[in-house]
């Protein structure tokens, strides 16, 4: 199996996608070598792309040796199960909570804060409250610990949401809070992600992705 | 000794089904605790405070378990006896992948085309319903069960569909997909409802019409309001 350069990993990607991210660091953090392609969403989808991933049509798409396999969490779980020689992601023991907050994270986070960049007025007010509740949930559950992977550290959980610090500046000034103010732990767990390397490496400034999130806005004929 | 199993969940339930069908595959004995879910227990919410939603497992004293899809893998990894998931990891991989398609592309969508008041918009959620089906029929292909040639994973991932096809499609009055649509996906949700373990902890076919058939108001009502928002 270890026996090709990269081991016939290849990521699809696009590189302001927290999904695509989230892959990338789990890559990092596992040492695992890979190609990256990355795709124009805007410039119209390649046809490997469309031949890769059918079903969806949407990155990222990890393709080991070939066989495409899609969505982020899935994906990170595959690399587990997959590569058991590298630095385990998911708890030895039953995984459960931390499936569900991963599970929490991605149906919450990114739903509710697109919600806040794309729509106006009241809409929006309800938008921000669920956000601020979600952050206010994450802060409880992260409470004392160093990251979400408790005493085993860097893990899947906080992969799973590292990047969203990325989007931090963009739902702060959609939704008119700070961070740091209301959820003053996870603003600190976010400040220590950004000093890992498999992160920093894979996030780009929060000042690139607001601007990102300007120009999508504009586009789409909205503020 | 073996540490108690209580399965908290609710009648009719696809989602709490998962979790019954997993558990008796393994050979577990558990205690099913129905909810109303109009008048929500203390036991509910203070197991489940973020979702407040069923069904929830609670294994001896750990912490519950949330989530119908991660209570089966849960089951899957705590309990000993036949593997509901596939063993190799890239079939897991896709097994996961299917079962999210099936639920958020496939069911969800036919679910709300069934209870939706205006016309235009059920047209949509049936097309973009269909359209997923048609990939979903072609994974049968020679197979009786997407798990194979016994039910899986990805069986009791997609029961809700099977409940949309058959008994709410009764409930509602409306068949939206005809006679000679899906013969795969039809086939298979007959014999998946009529699998031994399976039908043992499904209620029969005539108290599900009368249940949904008493909820069909409540449910239309929020659908249409969930409708309105998106």
């Amino acid at each position: 199996m270890v026996g090709e350069k990269n081991d016939g990993l290849l990521l699809l990607d696009f590189w302001v996608s927290p999904f695509g991210q989230r892959c990338r660091i789990a890559l990092a953090e596992k040492g695992l070598p890979y190609k990256h392609v990355e795709e124009d969403l805007f410039g119209g989808k390649i046809d490997f792309l469309l031949r890769s991933n059918p079903v969806h049509k949407k990155i990222p798409v990890l393709l080991h040796d070939g066989k495409p396999i899609n969505e982020s969490l899935v994906i990170l779980q595959y690399l587990d199960e997959a590569f058991l020689g590298t630095p385990s992601f998911l708890p030895v023991d039953p995984h459960a909570y931390t499936r569900f907050w991963a599970d929490y994270i991605d149906k919450k986070v990114f739903d509710f804060g697109t919600r806040l960049w794309k729509l106006k007025g009241e809409p929006q007010m309800q938008a921000r409250a669920e956000m601020l509740q979600i952050l206010r949930t994450l802060e409880v559950e992260i409470g004392k610990k160093e990251f979400f992977g408790g005493e085993h550290g860097f893990r899947f959980v906080d992969a799973t949401f590292a990047l969203a610090t990325a989007w931090f500046e963009t739902f702060e000034s959609s939704g008119e809070f700070s961070v740091a103010e209301v959820v003053p732990s996870l603003a600190v767990w976010a400040a220590r992600c950004g000093e890992r390397e498999s992160v920093a490496k894979s996030l780009y400034s929060p000042e690139k992705v607001y601007d990102f999130i300007g120009r999508l806005r504009k586009k789409l004929g909205i503020g | 000794m073996a540490e108690p199993v209580k399965l908290i969940g609710t009648f009719g339930s696809p989602f709490v089904h998962r979790a019954e069908v997993a558990l008796r595959l393994k050979g577990v004995p558990y205690e099913l605790i129905l909810e109303d879910l109009t008048n929500k227990s203390e036991l509910l919410l203070r197991h489940n405070p973020i979702h407040k939603s069923v069904p929830v497992l609670l294994h001896g004293d750990r912490p519950a378990i949330c989530e119908s899809l991660l209570i089966v893998e849960y089951i899957d990894e705590a309990f000993d006896g036949p593997p509901l998931l596939p063993i190799d990891p890239y079939d897991r991989a896709m097994a996961r992948f299917w079962a999210q398609f099936i639920e958020q592309k496939c069911a969800k969508p036919f679910w709300m085309a069934l209870w939706l008041n205006d016309g235009d918009k059920r047209e949509v959620f049936v097309k973009e319903a269909k359209e997923n089906m048609a990939l979903l029929e072609s994974r049968l292909h020679g197979k009786r069960f997407f798990a194979g040639d016994t039910v899986g994973y990805l069986d009791f991932a997609a029961c809700g569909l099977a409940l949309v096809l058959g008994v709410l499609a009764e409930v509602t009055g409306l068949s939206l997909v005809g006679e000679d649509e899906f013969p795969l996906l039809r086939r298979w949700a007959d014999d998946y409802t009529s699998e031994e373990t399976v039908k043992a902890c499904l209620p029969p076919r005539e108290q599900l019409v009368a249940h949904f058939s008493g909820k069909k108001d409540r449910i239309k009502l929020a659908v249409n309001a969930m409708a309105c928002q998106m």
